[in-house]
């Protein structure tokens, strides 16, 4: 259909510079060399240098990236089980309020999970810091492990288990064996989306968090109140080109694994 | 096997992660519930218990009925909380139906993209969910600030003379969502149209049908399901949105999610923030249960 390529390759630049043209010019004024973020006056790494004196800054990096790999840890284990139970035992009850409780929490508006974990942390007299964003953010995140992790056991081909069995392999020889070989790749992405998610959220971590535990976004929210400002573009662009090849290496290991 | 019997270890493999929700998800929630229903008191925790945990259900609605709602009178009564619900639901309308219109000609066109080069394509349009939804936001600051990127561009071309304001509105506010959520909305669209059979269309085309005829009464009836996956799972979560009126909007730009994390961290009235997120709830479960329904029936996440 060569007569509706032009609007389809239109269509396609549009949507894309839509989607890449904030991202891009946030990362070209990082190097600017001028304090007005939108004013060009020549290329520098200024700010990334003073980006890496801020000791706030990088305490509050070190504080999020450790909430974010236990909080995917947990999410994950948690997500594994909670996708068997919804994919493989059938009914029992009180399943509806299951299912509700893991699909909820992906679209329930944040400030209501942040807002009823905070109260429920001060009824118990729990104080709150690390720990306590760390379950906030097991908790919202297990939700996407599981339907991530859900959605690949779906596509299992459950023969090769049932030939296992037949062959006089227990469960848990079958689990380790069979299943967990093929759920890998979901248990990777799984853990990647729930490790993201949690680096990236403020909302609840701004219900849960204490003295003293103040994550990263929380740190750049602070300061993106008070202004646009390049040494915020610089620390936006790192990120970005972490979470980009994360993104590239996963996307070449998976197919790496399909060839 | 019998309904409602798990064996042993299926048993302890549902109870982990069942627990964890419950005390963690179920638990709040009731909670929440519960401090809508007391007194304000500023004080430390500000709000002043209804009644002990020990008490019973019982005592609860005994409780309950003898404070007669004070909070929930109170969002009655404050034209805040009104006006924060109105105006969140039609700023999030109108951002999911602007979003469904960018998002959907996307899709489309992804969808009929050379089948080598799709993955990609949709992996480079899903792609920005996976960076930070703060840092997304922020970029737009610096795109429709009065001397921003936007206005800058407008007046060279000569299409303006004086900057437009469109940073601290709710035009901003629109554009923000409308940009961080727009992933959310092509994924589930493209996976609808992607699965449909070419061959339809073509009987379709055979038949006498034009490009348009074959599009309105097959390629959009067929893709609906994904249509209303992806506006549900933008809508809810907008609706409650915090970040990016907070960022993008001015200081009349009011939405329940903003409304409510001022109450809680500043006025510092937990009750009335509770009944704020227990109205909220009620307004979105409708949505949420069919959005559950779909993903539970569907299994297309």
């Amino acid at each position: 259909m060569t007569a509706a390529r032009l609007p389809r390759l239109a269509t396609l630049a549009f949507g894309f510079a839509f989607l890449y043209a904030p991202i891009v010019l946030l990362v070209i004024y990082s190097f600017n060399a001028s304090k007005l973020v939108t004013v060009w006056a020549g290329f520098s790494t200024q700010w990334y240098a003073s980006l890496f004196s801020n000791a706030q800054l990088v305490a509050s990096a070190k504080i999020s990236l450790q909430i974010a790999a236990i909080s995917a840890c947990i999410a994950t284990f948690n997500g594994t089980l909670a996708a068997f139970a919804l994919e493989r035992f059938g009914a029992f009850r009180t399943r509806t309020l299951f299912v509700g409780s893991i699909y909820a929490p992906l679209v329930i508006p944040e400030v209501i999970l942040g807002l009823s974990l905070l109260l429920i942390f001060v009824a118990f007299g729990i104080s709150r810091g690390f720990w306590t964003i760390v379950a906030g953010h097991a908790t919202f995140t297990m939700c996407f492990a599981a339907v991530v992790i859900r959605a690949r056991l779906a596509g299992m081909d459950r023969s090769l288990e049932e030939a296992a069995m037949d062959l006089g392999a227990g469960p848990v020889t079958t689990f380790l064996r069979i299943v967990l070989p093929q759920l890998t790749p979901a248990l990777v992405s799984a853990w990647m989306l729930a490790f993201i998610l949690s680096l990236d959220d403020l909302v609840i971590a701004s219900f849960t968090s204490g003295p003293g535990s103040t994550t990263l976004p929380m740190r750049i929210y602070s300061q993106v109140r008070l202004g646009v400002t390049p040494e915020i573009n610089a620390m936006s662009s790192l990120l970005l080109a972490a979470v980009g090849l994360a993104l590239l290496v996963s996307s070449v290991l998976s197919r790496k694994r399909a060839s | 096997m019998r309904r409602g019997a798990l064996s042993g270890g299926r048993l302890w493999a549902l109870l982990v992660p069942y627990g964890w929700l419950a005390l963690f998800f179920l638990a709040p929630l009731a909670l929440v519930a519960k401090i809508s229903l007391s007194k304000s008191i500023i004080a430390q925790p500000p709000y002043e218990p209804v009644f002990n945990l020990s008490d019973g259900v019982g005592a609860w609605l005994e409780q309950a009925q003898k404070f007669a709602l004070t909070a929930y009178r109170g969002l009655g009564d404050d034209p805040l909380y009104l006006e924060s619900y109105l105006s969140s639901l039609a700023i999030a309308g109108v951002s999911t139906a602007l979003a469904l219109v960018i998002a959907y000609p996307l899709a489309l066109a992804i969808a009929r993209s050379d089948p080598r080069r799709r993955s990609m394509l949709i992996a480079l349009a899903v792609a920005p969910f996976w960076t930070s939804f703060l840092i997304r936001v922020y970029a737009w600051i610096a795109i429709l600030k009065d001397e921003g990127f936007l206005n800058l561009a407008l007046m060279k071309i000569g299409l303006i003379d004086t900057p437009l304001t469109i940073y601290a509105t709710n035009v901003a506010v629109v554009i923000g969502i409308v940009y961080s959520y727009l992933p959310f909305v092509v994924l589930p669209i493209y996976n609808s149209l992607e699965k449909q059979d070419a061959s339809l269309r073509e009987a379709a085309a055979d038949l006498g049908a034009g490009p348009l005829a074959t599009f309105w009464k097959v390629t959009l009836p067929l893709s609906l399901p994904g249509v209303i996956a992806g506006a549900l799972l933008m809508f809810i979560p907008a609706v409650g949105e915090f970040v990016i009126p907070d960022l993008l909007g001015g200081s009349d730009t009011i939405m329940i999610g903003r409304t409510m994390w001022n109450d809680f961290f500043e006025n510092r009235d937990w009750p009335a923030a509770s009944a704020g997120a227990i109205v909220l709830l009620a307004l979105l479960v409708g949505p949420i249960v069919w959005f559950e329904r779909r993903q539970s029936k569907g299994q297309g996440a």
